[in-house]
């Protein structure tokens, strides 16, 4: 069973004389119990796609049903079911930790001890007890993520929607996020995040549709989604003068699927990057090339992104 | 939960929050308790005019003060609202259960306790020189100001939601604010004002709550000037509501 169904999903927006896209046609499934992540750049569409999932937005046409509830005819069932943790969080600045949670637990429904032993629960989980009394406006950025996480948690929803979990963040408040959501997961819930750190997606997510122009142009498990899609990648460290020769004499062969210059290096897409070596490393010897270093990586998310849209992810973020 | 059980939870926690900080309350107060220090006590050597009589310049000062109060507080209202919607506040609201018309009208409700205190606070500064109203006249006072905040809270939340700018609300509430103030009497009686600045005081809500207020406080209960001041303002007071939640319902519901 799907614990999120998408059809025909579109989206446009006017911003003056101008029509933008943001959706132009999803269709999607995400399996139950999994931390599914959509992946793209700013302005992909998935931030609309998070919005109309979580009732904030109503989609131009399509259909869609969230945890079983139909988008359109049961808005009101689909948010007693769903948490949503937005980019910018949500917690009211001027209140504290615990009266924010108090109070969102009380929009869902819990009275007087129910309240208290939620909240206790969740300060304590996400060691936030001993600035639960604190305004939100005094918190580091982690902590304030980690108060968001458990505002998006106080319900116990069956699925909870993270939009851009760790952005902003120091490395370490980065890690201790993503252990909570994977013990989040791990405690049945499921989870769709958006994110553009290709590290993100790779480390927590277990499925990965990738986004871009509101479009979904690939789907799959990061791992399938890099055999699939991109090879191996093969990078020989080499001064800048011999990139070009070094360029020339691999682009007439058939067994390279692409090859990208980089600053004293080349980048070359193979197959099989175990196969590709001893016959790049022939050619290399043969033709006399100074190269200093070799290197086999594994695709990366990036290059599965390249490959599907022209494009690198990482120079939309510069 | 139906409606108002919403409302509440939303009102409680939304004063419990605003009342933490005292500048809330202690702000809008600031202009009309220095009206009552400054400008009162010139008062009471001006010849006997309609509302003003000689020696009893705060008698006649408060009411309007209590009418000012409303504006220069709730007027600028919205500009929380619009802080709420961009730090991502309201769409943390939108995703609960809880019905979206609650959420603006458990803010307005907060907004209105605000203007209560200061109202009561400012009541106290005018007993300490020398106020002296009836029981009835005070209640249906602060009634009445609460009326006239319900109106400026609902425009401004609609100015908000249509501007959504904090900057743009506060710039167009202030351009309403002075003539709204100077043509309705408050400072001064508008018995003052040649003919013509009369004639646009009428077309001023604010002007027949001056005049309710003052006869409240003098203790004029059958004065038409009560009823008048009354549905002038409730009437507007509804309309306002109206276009506020139709606003909210376009933009956020």
């Amino acid at each position: 069973m799907s614990v999120i169904e998408i059809h025909g999903l579109k989206k446009q927006f006017k911003s003056g004389k101008n029509i933008v896209e943001a959706l132009r046609g999803i269709d999607l499934n995400v399996p139950q119990g999994q931390i599914f992540g959509l992946l793209g750049p700013n302005g992909a569409g998935k931030t609309t796609l998070l919005r109309i999932l979580t009732t904030l937005l109503q989609a131009d046409s399509g259909e869609a049903t969230v945890v079983g509830h139909s988008l359109r005819s049961a808005s009101a069932e689909v948010r007693r079911v769903i948490g949503y943790v937005s980019q910018k969080g949500g917690a009211e600045a001027a209140a504290t930790g615990r009266e924010n949670l108090s109070f969102q637990a009380q929009l869902y429904g819990m009275r007087g001890a129910q309240v208290t032993s939620r909240v206790d629960e969740l300060l304590a989980a996400l060691e936030l007890e001993s600035i639960a009394g604190r305004p939100v406006q005094t918190y580091s950025g982690g902590q304030r993520r980690r108060l968001d996480l458990a505002l998006g948690m106080v319900h116990r929803p069956a699925l909870l929607f993270l939009d851009e979990p760790s952005v902003g963040l120091d490395p370490q408040s980065r890690a201790r996020v993503w252990d909570e959501v994977r013990r989040l997961h791990d405690s049945g819930t499921a989870i769709v995040l958006t994110t553009h750190y290709l590290d993100e997606a790779d480390a927590l997510c277990e499925r990965i549709a990738i986004i871009d122009q509101g479009q979904i142009v690939a789907e799959d498990s990061p791992e399938g989604l890099k055999r699939k899609i991109a090879g191996d990648v093969v990078l020989l460290g080499l001064d800048n003068g011999h990139v070009i020769a070094a360029q020339e004499l691999f682009s007439t062969q058939s067994f390279i699927r692409e090859i990208k210059q980089e600053p004293e290096a080349l980048r070359l897409l193979v197959d099989e990057g175990e196969q590709a070596l001893p016959a790049i490393l022939q050619l290399v010897h043969e033709r006399g090339l100074p190269i200093r270093t070799v290197a086999l990586n594994r695709p990366s998310l990036d290059d599965v992104f390249l490959r599907q849209t022209g494009r690198s992810l990482r120079d939309d973020l510069n | 939960m139906n409606l108002f059980s919403e409302i509440w939870i939303v009102a409680r926690h939304s004063v419990r929050v605003a009342l933490r900080n005292p500048m809330t309350i202690i702000v809008g107060l600031l202009q009309p308790v220095t009206w009552m220090l400054l400008f009162a006590p010139l008062l009471n050597n001006l010849p006997t005019t309609a509302g003003f009589a000689p020696g009893q310049a705060i008698n006649s000062f408060t009411p309007g003060m209590l009418v000012m109060l409303a504006p220069i507080t709730s007027l600028f209202s919205g500009i929380g609202l619009v802080v709420e919607l961009r730090e991502g506040v309201l769409d943390r609201l939108r995703v609960t259960p809880v019905s979206r018309l609650a959420v603006v009208l458990g803010k307005a409700a907060r907004d209105l306790v605000v203007l209560l205190l200061q109202g009561i606070l400012l009541l106290l500064v005018a007993w300490a020189m020398g106020l002296n109203v009836s029981f009835v006249g005070i209640v249906g006072a602060l009634g009445l100001m609460l009326i006239v905040g319900l109106l400026m809270i609902s425009v401004s939340y609609g100015f908000a939601l249509m501007l959504r700018d904090e900057n743009a609300v506060a710039s167009i509430s202030n351009v309403l604010l002075l003539p709204l103030l100077l043509l309705s009497g408050l400072i001064l009686p508008l018995e003052f004002a040649p003919g013509w600045m009369q004639r646009v005081a009428d077309l001023n809500p604010l002007a027949y709550t001056v005049d309710a207020m003052r006869a409240l406080f003098a203790g004029q209960f059958a004065s038409g000037a009560i009823l008048n001041g009354f549905l002038v303002t409730a009437v507007l007071a509804a309309l306002g509501l109206f276009w506020a939640t139709r606003s909210f319902h376009r933009a956020l519901a």
